[in-house]
């Protein structure tokens, strides 16, 4: 009987070619996802070494970082987006690598587009350079970000040098209550452990409420592990996930897929494995959730008060250089501030389940007058569900505009900048200062919190609007 | 990309004792659309040293003249969300070489190995005592020194070593990087990928 091992052991132990004596291991990477802002100079660099791209058919590009969400037919505005845009697809065609530019009917965000194109598969080591690659975790693949450095290794040599991160697991067990989403559960579980309290692990997400997720729900839940300062976040392949994936357009098909399901079927933590930290969390105590500071960690129940800095992981100062950043105060209660803007998208929440989510408290009601929303399907596939399913007719009849897709004001780097001293509720993942503005203020939330935002125009606990229904 | 080698580095160092400076605040999103690695130090921390009118913010540490150094030394959990390469690049191209925390995210400190910053982890103790001499007297110095892991207040002696691993200690020592290295196995990596089910 060999030693019990976890699901991260058994997938990473796969891809290990050769391990560095007193360093790192060289890791052999099955998918490469590259976009247009962290590509170029590692092109340049290959380039510049008189290297070559060794598997091209194993890198995929996709542009969405830096895309305009309208009018996305014209030439792109911002000579600096279109020479981003201009080198990626230039560098495509020169190595022979897939290229779903902009414009193209697969375009979107490459965490949006990876999965639902069947490009993902389970047991795979998965790379971008992009700190959400996490997300592709949801399907029992080791996935994480990497720098351009990085970027420019696995082009070369499809490999990247890493030394193994150690082990977590969180469970969380139980059913979760009514209005509660998957982005609120790691929004919880990132506020009880930090925005740094898994640095330097990988984590497994296990226990019933993931077992009972959605393939959505679990890509939100994985998207979101780097920011507790996971590397990655990953659950175990199940039925669910074979059934999400068959059929999709770039997956495995007929004998080829038979094949593989024994494989994945096996992909599982066996009983005995350990871990360096096991955590566990009990559902029914997780609430529809809020951030109210400058890191994803500073967040709480949507009904509660910001708390004191005594009650906090981080230092005090910095706490309160946060809340100053906010304009908050400790003691505060959330329900009822006022906002600006709220940004339904990105790869945490622009996904069709998102949007069904958010039609269905908006459905009926209006968009408050003070409110600029922003709705960025995640890709043109979700796009094109959001209009055959009649969401599109529910957000036009509540007075919203749908935009298309695209990274957008998750990190505001183009034209979609919350402007500064606005407060905004958003489905991203970070609100760190300044990231979707300069001087933006961002309450992270689930589609949920973000719809009954945009419909009363201030915090409110969406609960209530279910109720009413 | 080649960079300078690192082995002993005896400099002043620039204090920033926040927690969490994540990677958007070293180099925010709308400076990233650059296809060529030049002159993002001028955007290193841009809206923590920058007015929306492009003035210097007075009271930012980057624009005090007490102080200045190739050693940047950082709070808890320095580099912490976007895995932007850039941020390193920022950080460098200022001319910083080293960077001293007690706690370093991942993709970060990896960023910083691969394009010769060395990233120093110290104890939150020892972090404080740098702080504390820099308050103290802006001219002290520390020596960082890669071959033998250890990191030295000048003013009063106080060392305390730090972890590296043998091979990427090797790297900076020699200015190498992981591409060289793995392009030396690429008949074995082309075995290995025959092997792959997809």
């Amino acid at each position: 009987m060999s030693t019990p091992k976890t699901l991260f052991d058994k997938v990473w132990d796969a891809h290990v070619i050769r391990h560095v004596e007193d360093g790192p291991d060289v890791l052999f990477i099955d998918r490469h996802f590259i976009h247009e802002v962290t590509s170029p100079v590692a092109f340049l660099g290959l380039e510049g070494r008189g290297a070559s791209v060794l598997f091209s058919g194993r890198t995929f590009a996709t542009a969405d970082h830096n895309t305009p969400t309208l009018n996305q037919h014209l030439p792109v505005a911002d000579p600096l987006s279109a020479n981003q845009l201009a080198a990626l697809e230039r560098n495509a065609i020169k190595y022979g690598i897939s290229h779903w530019g902009l414009g193209h009917e697969k375009n979107g965000i490459v965490h949006v587009v990876g999965p639902e194109n069947g490009i993902t598969l389970p047991g795979m080591t998965i790379v971008c350079g992009d700190s959400h690659t996490s997300t592709h975790g949801a399907f029992g693949a080791i996935a994480f970000g990497i720098g351009t450095s990085e970027v420019e290794m696995v082009l070369a040599s499809q490999c990247i040098m890493q030394p193994k991160p150690k082990k977590m697991r969180i469970s969380v067990n139980g059913t979760l209550s009514k209005g509660v989403l998957p982005k609120d559960v790691i929004l919880y579980i990132i506020s009880q452990i930090s925005a740094s309290g898994a640095t330097g692990y990988f984590v497994e997400y296990a226990g019933d409420v993931f077992e009972n997720m959605s393939m959505e729900g679990r890509m939100t839940v994985c998207n979101m592990s780097i920011e507790m300062g996971a590397r990655g976040g990953m659950i175990a392949p199940d039925q669910k996930t074979l059934d999400y994936l068959n059929g999709r357009e770039l997956a495995p098909k007929g004998e080829a897929w038979d094949k593989l399901v024994p494989y994945w079927e096996s992909l599982k933590t066996d009983e005995g494995a350990s871990f360096d930290i096991d955590l566990t969390f009990d559902a029914a105590t997780i609430e529809p959730q809020i951030t109210y500071g400058t890191n994803p960690g500073l967040g709480t129940g949507v009904t509660h008060q910001i708390p004191v800095a005594e009650a906090v992981k981080d230092g005090a100062a910095s706490y309160k250089k946060s809340l100053q950043y906010m304009g908050f105060s400790e003691n505060e209660s959330m329900i009822g501030k006022p906002i600006d803007f709220v940004f339904l998208g990105s790869c945490t929440n622009g996904r069709i389940e998102d949007f069904r989510a958010f039609a269905s408290i908006v459905k009926g009601r209006k968009k408050a007058d003070n409110v600029t929303a922003w709705l960025v399907p995640g890709s043109h596939i979700v796009e094109k569900q959001i209009k055959d399913e009649g969401i599109l007719d529910i957000l036009t009849n509540a007075g919203f505009q749908l935009r298309q897709p695209g990274c957008s004001a998750c990190l505001a780097m183009n034209e979609d900048k919350i402007p500064a001293g606005k407060y905004a509720v958003s489905t991203s993942n970070r609100n760190f200062e300044g990231r979707q503005g300069p001087g933006a203020r961002t309450l992270l939330a689930s589609p949920l919190v973000a719809a009954a935002a945009a419909v009363t125009g201030v915090v409110t606990d969406p609960r209530i609007l279910i109720d009413n229904e | 990309m080649a960079y300078d080698k690192f082995t002993i580095l005896r400099s002043t160092a620039v204090p920033m004792p926040i927690e969490n400076v994540d990677t958007d605040q070293i180099i925010p999103a709308r400076f990233l659309k650059a296809t060529e690695r030049k002159g993002f130090g001028d955007n290193l921390f841009r809206d923590w040293r920058y007015n929306n009118d492009d003035t210097p913010k007075p009271d930012f540490v980057l624009n005090n003249p007490t102080y200045s150094g190739k050693i940047l030394v950082g709070g808890k959990n320095f580099g912490s969300g976007s895995s932007r390469e850039h941020a390193a690049w920022a950080i460098y191209d200022y001319g910083f070489r080293c960077v001293v925390s007690s706690f370093f995210a991942d993709i970060f400190k990896n960023n910083c190995l691969n394009i010769g910053i060395l990233p120093v982890t110290v104890s939150p103790e020892f972090a404080d005592k740098i702080f504390a001499a820099i308050e103290a007297d802006p001219k002290t110095e520390l020596e960082v020194n890669l071959p033998e892991q250890t990191i030295t207040l000048l003013s009063t002696g106080e060392s305390e070593s730090f972890a590296i691993n043998g091979y990427k200690k090797h790297n900076l020592t020699n200015g190498y990087d992981d591409i060289d290295y793995l392009l030396s196995m690429k008949s074995e990596i082309e075995t290995f990928a025959e092997t792959r089910p997809f």
